[in-house]
């Protein structure tokens, strides 16, 4: 017999019963669906993520004050292991560096009239534009005098922007950061929100303004070094290291209380996590892959037996044994791969919902969806064997006599 | 040479420990073109026997040659290939695959011989039995009659040797059972040989040849001398 007519047989079966059928296949649908989805949700975030790094600015060095490792970012401020001087010192010092730029961040207060809000406050330096390739829309940034001189303005992000002047122009406004009155100057442009943090809900003020009027602090959080070229990098970090470990008097045996980080360190970093997450959100659907897979096999079971006698007269008009495993194996694939065939659509638009309506970032590969569909048709045989063979084993004589 | 050729065939089932003789050795002879009718009380061994010659089984021990090849030392896919190709079976039950049209039903055997030109051989055979008409009904829908017509019809298909008939008239009322016998008859005028099982003497009586099975041995086996009817060609009511 010919597979087209195991596939007619097979799917006469299908019809003959159709919730039946739909049920059964629900498991693979469900299965499919959610590997689809799932992997679409790891995926997507590992785009944002890297979207993100990339949007920091190129051939960037960025050194953090104190130890710091994913999972465990100290809050409030304990370490204060950086200041101006080192800024200046690498600038002297490092090996290809062509801009840096210092921060200070921290969240506080913001008021404007009876509006008030708590969002990110970043001192930073002027050379903040160029070297994480981040400038204002409208108005303008603090120059160096303003810099110098402790000036009190204020360049919004655009969420701030909206939330505080959504009719009025921001330029001129006067707001209120911890009780001193600021100046808007400039709104910066939109770099979008991230699955983490809204980029756009920050408050740029100078650093030095941000140090001695704001916070009462002398250090900086963060520095960015930016570097010529991507060849520069490895030899611009160890220069930066040696600098920063002599300059902090550190022993040999002391570890160092910054840490250096790469934007392919960051990357291989949140890379890293959201690749796990991926495989975890995966691995639990394939469970339910699997789960729809032992449904099929149960269902089939059910179908051998209620169809004994009609295998019995398939035998007596000659056909063969692995006629019948074919018959039923075609059938139990079917099932799988016209569920699989469903769970595919369930997973893209499942995977679009949770786009528009969870607002998270998700992304369809291909890949996953071949690898979904292929373990969905990889169960139906797999399942559908140990039925098939006890169709296939039946003897003619007692099927015929079925009742 | 025989169409048929039994020798010294027993048959013993081993049901929980105990061993049931269905046939305590038999021997029989069937030539082309032979109409033979097989009788018993139930119990006789006949069905055992019909299993046999039909493929369906193979016996303890003896021989079994059909059409020249021993059929006993061959594997199940050698016995199915032989149910396809030599072989036509009509059942009491009529056996015809529910959901499927008689046109299918007729079909199956040349799905499963893998022949080309499936439907129009099956049209051919349905029209033969006179169903040419009902090929797209369900057997539901059709009569008794009519669905041991379809079942003629697909065991003839595959223009079987011998045509093996376990109490085809058993659920039909007597006038049915006699169209049926008369397309019987005339199949066996056409030199398709016919083994008959019935426990009813005027279904037996069409045969010309008569086996009495009893406690799995034939007891007699007979021509009929005879015969009261004598058809020629399709019999008119």
């Amino acid at each position: 017999m010919t597979l087209g007519a195991s596939f007619r047989i097979a799917l006469r079966a299908m019809a003959a019963n159709p919730l039946r059928s739909l049920l059964t296949a629900l498991g693979v649908i469900i299965g499919v669906g959610a590997v689809i989805a799932m992997v679409a949700i790891g995926q997507g975030a590992r785009r944002a993520v890297t979207e993100q790094v990339q949007a920091l600015g190129s051939n960037l060095l960025t050194v953090f004050a104190g130890q710091v490792q994913l999972g465990r970012i100290a809050r409030g401020d304990p370490v204060q292991t950086l200041n101006m001087e080192d800024v200046e010192e690498i600038r002297k010092a490092v090996p290809g560096v062509t801009g840096i730029s210092a921060e200070y961040s921290r969240q506080a207060q913001v008021v404007f009239r009876a509006e008030n809000v708590i969002t990110q406050i970043s001192g930073v330096t002027p050379e903040f534009q160029e070297v994480r390739n981040f400038r204002p829309a409208r108005g303008e940034f603090f120059t160096e005098a303003e810099m110098r001189s402790r000036a009190k303005v204020a360049i919004v992000g655009k969420t701030v922007a909206d939330r505080f002047f959504p009719d009025t122009d921001p330029i001129g406004q006067r707001i209120r950061i911890r009780g001193i009155t600021f100046t808007v100057i400039g709104v910066m442009e939109e770099k979008g929100a991230t699955s983490f943090t809204d980029r756009d809900d920050v408050v740029f003020v100078p650093l030095t303004t941000a140090q001695r009027r704001l916070f009462g602090v002398t250090h900086v959080r963060t520095i960015h070094v930016q570097v010529a070229t991507s060849e520069e990098m490895p030899a611009a970090q160890e220069a930066l290291t040696e600098l920063l470990r002599t300059r902090h008097r550190l022993a040999p045996h002391q570890e160092n209380d910054f840490t250096v980080r790469s934007q392919a360190d960051i990357l291989q970093t949140f890379t890293s996590v959201s690749q796990t997450m991926t495989v975890l959100l995966g691995g639990i659907a394939a469970v339910s892959l699997i789960v729809g897979g032992i449904g099929i096999m149960n269902i089939m079971l059910v179908s051998v037996t209620e169809r004994t006698r009609e295998i019995g007269i398939r035998m007596a008009v000659g056909a063969r044994r692995r006629d019948i495993l074919l018959q039923f194996l075609v059938e139990s694939v079917a099932l799988s791969v016209g569920g699989g065939m469903i769970g595919i659509g369930v997973g893209v638009l499942g995977s679009q919902a949770i786009t528009r309506f969870a607002g998270w970032s998700t992304l369809l590969s291909l890949q996953a969806v071949l690898l979904a569909f292929t373990f969905a048709v990889a169960v139906g045989v797999f399942f559908g064997l140990y039925p098939a063979q006890r169709a296939a084993r039946l003897d003619p004589i007692v099927a015929l006599r079925h009742e | 040479m025989s169409l048929i050729a039994v020798r010294n065939v027993e048959k013993i089932y081993r049901m929980d420990g105990v061993e049931v003789h269905a046939l305590r050795g038999i021997s029989l002879a069937v030539e082309p073109g032979e109409f033979v009718a097989i009788m018993g009380p139930s119990g006789s061994g006949k069905s055992t026997c019909m299993n046999i010659l039909g493929c369906l089984d193979r016996p303890t021990t003896g021989t079994y040659l059909l059409d020249g090849t021993d059929v006993t030392t061959l594997g199940d896919e050698a016995l199915a290939r032989m149910r396809n190709r030599r072989l036509g079976f009509v059942f009491q039950s009529y056996n015809l695959l529910p959901r499927t049209p008689a046109i299918e039903n007729v079909e199956l055997p040349l799905v499963y011989a893998g022949t080309p030109d499936r439907r129009a051989r099956a049209r051919a055979a349905l029209d033969s039995v006179g169903l040419g008409p009902r090929a797209r009904h369900l057997p539901t829908q059709l009569s008794g009659g009519e669905q041991q017509r379809v079942a003629i019809a697909r065991a003839l298909v595959n223009s079987p040797a011998i045509i093996l008939a376990d109490e085809p008239t058993g659920n039909l009322d007597s006038s049915t059972a006699g169209e049926i016998m008369d397309l019987l008859d005339r199949l066996s005028q056409q030199g398709i040989t016919i083994v008959l099982v019935t426990h009813e003497a005027d279904i037996a009586a069409r045969a010309r040849r008569h086996v009495q099975f009893r406690d799995g041995r034939i007891v007699s086996d007979e021509p009929v001398r005879a015969r009261t009817v004598a058809p020629q060609g399709p019999v008119q009511p």
